[in-house]
């Protein structure tokens, strides 16, 4: 469909719906559109489907790249897809799953483009055995700022692939992408809930339990004894049942912004007593359909407008494995202190990280909470920061409205060798966010 | 298996139906003005698991070229079950309002280039006694409003022709379908701030394969826009020529 030159800016925001910027938006639907939106634009950031929360895909002129949606080859041998990178997870699974095939990592929506997921370089609940997304990604086609294309693979311009992995679409363009797919006998997850009760046992049944697929969800708002108590999701694939693949469209959606004060501290405590008391025994055993296990929130649509008009944010802190029992105390208690109405908390352990520059993923406890945009949860997220520095830890990009430029350097300390491969590689000044300005990226 | 022609296939709401056709095995031809992306999406329908995905350069507003276009189609297929005509521009009503050129190009493409292919493809179906014919209207087409009446005079005529060929190809057991769809969110729509009324080709193209397949005479997609654009329709002109709408 031809388009009319629109230029008008439009306001948008990431999935936490805070903050909110005016930006000039393109959507190119061909190779040459893209390149001429590089040559004619500075300040560029690429844009997928929206969904990191905060600043890291808004600027001045966004670049949305959904219209590159075209699967291009797989081979079934191998279990290698290529294809654009506009193409979503939950595209590539209502493909591939009922001829049995899975992404090799996914986030917690199936909402995210392949070219996101490799910006943010997300991980998913087989972190500790699969390591990231970049981690099944063999070659990445990238559009520099000089309007050259270029292949990245982790052995041809290692250096290039490396920045783009994690680097937050601040090395170019994604245009398409080849990952290997993993074999799958079902499209079931057979799932063990344990119920811990407070922090030391959640630990422990982490590392007592070796789960392909392991998350906990954690009650923030319970203190004392019971600080630190959570109920353990652990998931693998089951070897029966077929490929029958169920929709993964939202039943149900939210409609309108909901009035803030419906979630406050009270409403916190008892879904958390809720969720905590829901396995009726200490562990209880099933089998669900993938996105029942993987996408949960998937199948309520727009559920960020439950935090009302203001959003929210989501801190995503890790700490290094060798300080992560007393660290997570010290955060949790910190979190306990404050009493800021938390929902759904997650804690996860990670494996090894990788090799990349702006990767989050680092050996230890990863920790995730959901805080309304208020005063009060400003400074926690500021005290935690503190926090989370002082213990050699860091707070994931894609989450992230936020940080200070010296926080986020202390916690990333390759960034300088991050803006060498840039400014290598005709980036610099060219690709930009409200973020990466944020953080005194060039 | 059917045998599908798509017309304007790399319109977003057109290649989101072709996706949903090409999973359920059907034998697709799609006709677009850019090549290079036809051929990207031809593979992309493939691994989806069309059987067959036939591409041609397709140019709207040359009329004397359509009825070739169309027989090339019908060859390569053999027969045609269902034909989706899809494409179509959003005209810059501020700019159609002071230039005629520019409101006689939007009115070509929208509805005389629609018009053209719809007469071809009438008489095909026709000699054929079977198929569907169905057509991407607009919502803008049921009235007339001051903040898009140009592109919404093509798509109401178009509604309005296909008025007169559903019941001129009744009788030959040709179905003929009305889509109009309200707010999508597409490349075409990318200027606007999307709000609740707002929806995907993906949930537009599932409404239309379920059109298809129920042989309906006219659908609004989303479901929704049949009531508002009935109380549009009632309000009476006095008062809707004040309105800002």
């Amino acid at each position: 469909m031809r388009r009319n030159a629109q230029t008008l800016p439009v306001e948008i925001h990431g999935w936490g719906r805070h903050p909110r910027c005016l930006a000039r938006q393109a959507t190119p639907l061909s190779l040459s559109e893209c390149v001429s939106a590089v040559d004619e634009t500075d300040s560029l950031i690429a844009r997928g489907l929206g969904r990191s929360y905060g600043d890291s895909s808004l600027g001045k002129c966004v670049l949305n790249m959904r219209g590159f949606d075209n699967l291009q080859a797989f081979d079934e041998q191998t279990g290698l897809l290529r294809c654009e990178a506009g193409v979503s997870i939950a595209e590539i699974a209502r493909v591939f799953v009922p001829k049995g095939w899975f992404v090799p990592v996914t986030p917690g929506t199936s909402c995210v483009t392949v070219g996101g997921a490799i910006a943010s370089d997300v991980h998913g609940k087989n972190h500790h055995v699969d390591g990231s997304f970049s981690d099944h990604v063999t070659e990445i086609q990238l559009l520099l700022g000089n309007g050259e294309q270029v292949a990245a693979t982790p052995s041809d311009h290692g250096e290039l692939f490396k920045a783009t992995c994690g680097g937050m679409g601040l090395t170019g363009i994604i245009l398409a992408a080849t990952i290997r797919l993993r074999p799958i006998k079902s499209s079931l997850i057979d799932v063990t809930a344990v119920r811990t009760s407070n922090l030391e046992a959640t630990l422990e049944a982490f590392a007592h339990h070796d789960a392909t697929y392991s998350v906990a969800w954690i009650d923030c708002m319970a203190k004392g004894k019971n600080l630190g108590r959570a109920v353990l999701q652990l998931g693998e694939h089951a070897t029966s049942g077929g490929f029958a693949c169920s929709e993964n469209q939202p039943k149900l959606s939210v409609v309108t912004d909901m009035p803030s004060f419906v979630l406050n501290r009270h409403t916190a405590r008892a879904f958390n007593a809720l969720y905590y008391h829901n396995p009726v025994r200490k562990t209880t055993r099933g089998t669900v359909s993938y996105p029942a296990f993987f996408y949960p929130l998937d199948g309520l649509g727009n559920w960020n407008r439950l935090y009302g008009k203001n959003g929210f944010c989501q801190y995503q802190l890790v700490l290094p494995l060798a300080v992560s029992n007393d660290g997570l105390r010290t955060v949790l208690e910190h979190i306990t202190g404050f009493g800021c109405p938390t929902f759904l908390a997650v804690l996860k352990l990670f494996g090894k990280g990788n090799d990349n520059y702006l990767s989050f993923p680092i050996e230890g406890y990863t920790l995730t909470l959901d805080l309304k945009n208020r005063p009060d949860e400003m400074q926690l997220m500021n005290e935690l920061d503190d926090i989370v520095a002082d213990l050699g830890g860091r707070m994931y990009l894609t989450k992230d409205a936020r940080m200070s430029e010296a926080v986020f350097k202390a916690g990333y300390p390759r960034w300088q060798q991050f803006e060498e491969v840039r400014a290598t590689w005709h980036a610099t000044g060219k690709f930009a966010s409200i973020q990466s300005q944020r953080l005194g990226l060039e | 298996m059917k045998n599908i022609l798509i017309i304007g296939a790399t319109s977003a709401i057109a290649t989101a139906t072709a996706r949903l056709w090409a999973s359920e095995g059907h034998k697709l031809y799609l006709l677009a003005r850019d090549e290079e992306r036809l051929a990207a999406l031809a593979a992309d329908l493939k691994l989806r698991g069309a059987p067959n995905v036939h591409t041609a350069k397709f140019a709207a507003n040359e009329l004397a070229g359509h009825q070739k276009m169309i027989e090339q189609a019908i060859a390569a297929l053999n027969s045609l079950d269902v034909v989706l005509i899809a494409h179509g521009t959003l005209a810059d009503q501020k700019a159609c309002a002071r230039d005629f050129e520019l409101t006689l190009q939007e009115l070509n493409t929208n509805a005389t280039s629609v018009l053209s292919l719809l007469t071809h493809l009438a008489t095909k179906l026709e000699e054929q006694k079977s198929g569907t014919l169905a057509v991407i209207g607009s919502v803008a087409g049921d009235r007339g409003r001051q903040s898009n009446y140009v592109y919404g005079t093509a798509k109401g005529a178009v509604a309005i022709f296909l008025q007169g060929l559903r019941q001129r190809l009744a009788k030959s057991k040709v179905h003929v379908l009305t889509i109009k769809p309200g707010f999508v969110d597409t490349p075409m729509t990318e200027a606007f701030t999307k709000g609740l009324l707002w929806a995907s080709p993906a949930t537009v193209a599932k409404d239309i394969a379920k059109a298809v397949a129920a042989q309906k005479d006219v659908i609004y997609t989303p479901w929704f826009w049949r009531w508002v654009m009935l109380v549009i329709k009632m309000v009476p002109e006095k008062i809707f020529k004040k309105l800002t709408m």
